[in-house]
């Protein structure tokens, strides 16, 4: 599959999301730059971490309304699927392919750890590789990662079951003491109406390779990358 | 023609930022600074359109990019050459 990581100018998780794409599931893998307004051919499309415009605004509102983002916009609306990571989430709820906003964390600091999210549909593509409740670590780094939204538009995602990853006790329990940054509804994730496009704050490609001690987050690319790789019958 | 733009977090969401500087603020003294709300402030130069367009204009500003209506609220005062004073416009905070 080919697939594209957009670069724009202050992205710096980019590389990580390459490699992991390119050498540990070993697919065709271009970078876009935000001037770009073709996606050369990629099926798969990532936006990835790191300080977009320098959060000049609000994060991920510069991005938005990059030359590349209209071409993204027309592969998400061809039901192409396109992964939003930490600021690559911001870019998608600024550009309105994912609703809600992302604001300063609840506790005001920075937080980079580990976080425990609880799989909430794997009947995505994108969750095909995770068993339903399913409790993954995966870290953050963010200091806007606190998801809000107005109360009937979160009832609204619960209806239509577009939270994806809720942050939660390492035995999977909802609990505000593990929510890093205050985000309604513990969200750390959630996925477009149509399931094609999926935004989540902590960052997988920190965690999809053996040597780094954790592959929790590999199953997020597997799941679009390699249909092979998905759980099929009582394993799902 | 100049607009000030005013933007805020909405006053129904938690604004740990405002709330920081409160309790700073009333750390040094200022026991009366009951509330604070953290926000910005732009100034944008107009050039030649009458205030009615320029409102219309910032409006169309605020809505598409100044501020993101989901979690923040705007005011618009349109700051032309005559003192006419402020002109407030839809989606105003206060």
């Amino acid at each position: 599959m080919r697939c594209g990581v957009v670069l724009f100018p202050g992205s710096n998780c980019d590389h990580d999301v390459y490699h992991v794409l390119k050498h540990v599931l070993e697919q065709d893998v271009v970078y876009l730059w935000h001037e770009e307004t073709t996606l050369k051919s990629c099926d798969f499309i990532v936006l990835p971490g790191g300080w977009s415009y320098g959060d000049y605004l609000r994060g991920g509102a510069m991005a938005a309304l990059s030359p590349v983002m209209q071409s993204v916009r027309e592969h998400a609306a061809r039901g192409g699927p396109v992964l939003g990571i930490c600021n690559g989430f911001q870019v998608l709820t600024e550009a309105r392919l994912l609703p809600g906003a992302l604001r300063r964390n609840r506790g005001l600091k920075f937080e980079c750890r580990d976080t425990f999210l609880r799989v909430e549909r794997n009947d995505l593509d994108f969750t095909s590789c995770y068993r339903q409740g399913q409790v993954l670590r995966l870290p953050i780094a963010h200091g806007e990662g606190n998801y809000e939204h107005f109360p009937e538009e979160l009832e609204r995602l619960e209806a239509n079951r577009q939270i994806v990853f809720r942050y939660v006790s390492p035995a999977g329990e909802e609990d505000d003491a593990w929510n890093p940054n205050g985000s309604a509804r513990a969200i750390a994730g959630i996925v477009n109406e149509a399931g094609n496009v999926l935004g989540l704050m902590p960052h997988p490609e920190r965690c999809a390779e053996e040597v780094l001690g954790n592959m929790d987050g590999l199953g997020l690319f597997q799941g679009i990358v390699q249909p092979a790789a998905r759980l099929v019958g009582a394993a799902r | 023609m100049r607009a000030k733009v005013t933007v805020y977090p909405r006053r129904e969401i938690l604004d740990p930022q405002g709330k920081a500087i409160r309790t700073a603020l009333q750390r040094i003294g200022f026991a009366e600074a009951a509330a604070v709300r953290a926000g910005k402030c732009f100034e944008i130069d107009l050039g030649a359109l009458d205030p009615q367009a320029a409102a219309e204009r910032v409006a169309a500003m605020c809505e598409q990019l100044l501020a993101n209506t989901v979690v923040e609220e705007y005011a618009i005062e349109i700051l032309g050459e005559a003192p006419t004073g402020a002109k407030p416009a839809r989606g105003t905070a206060s």
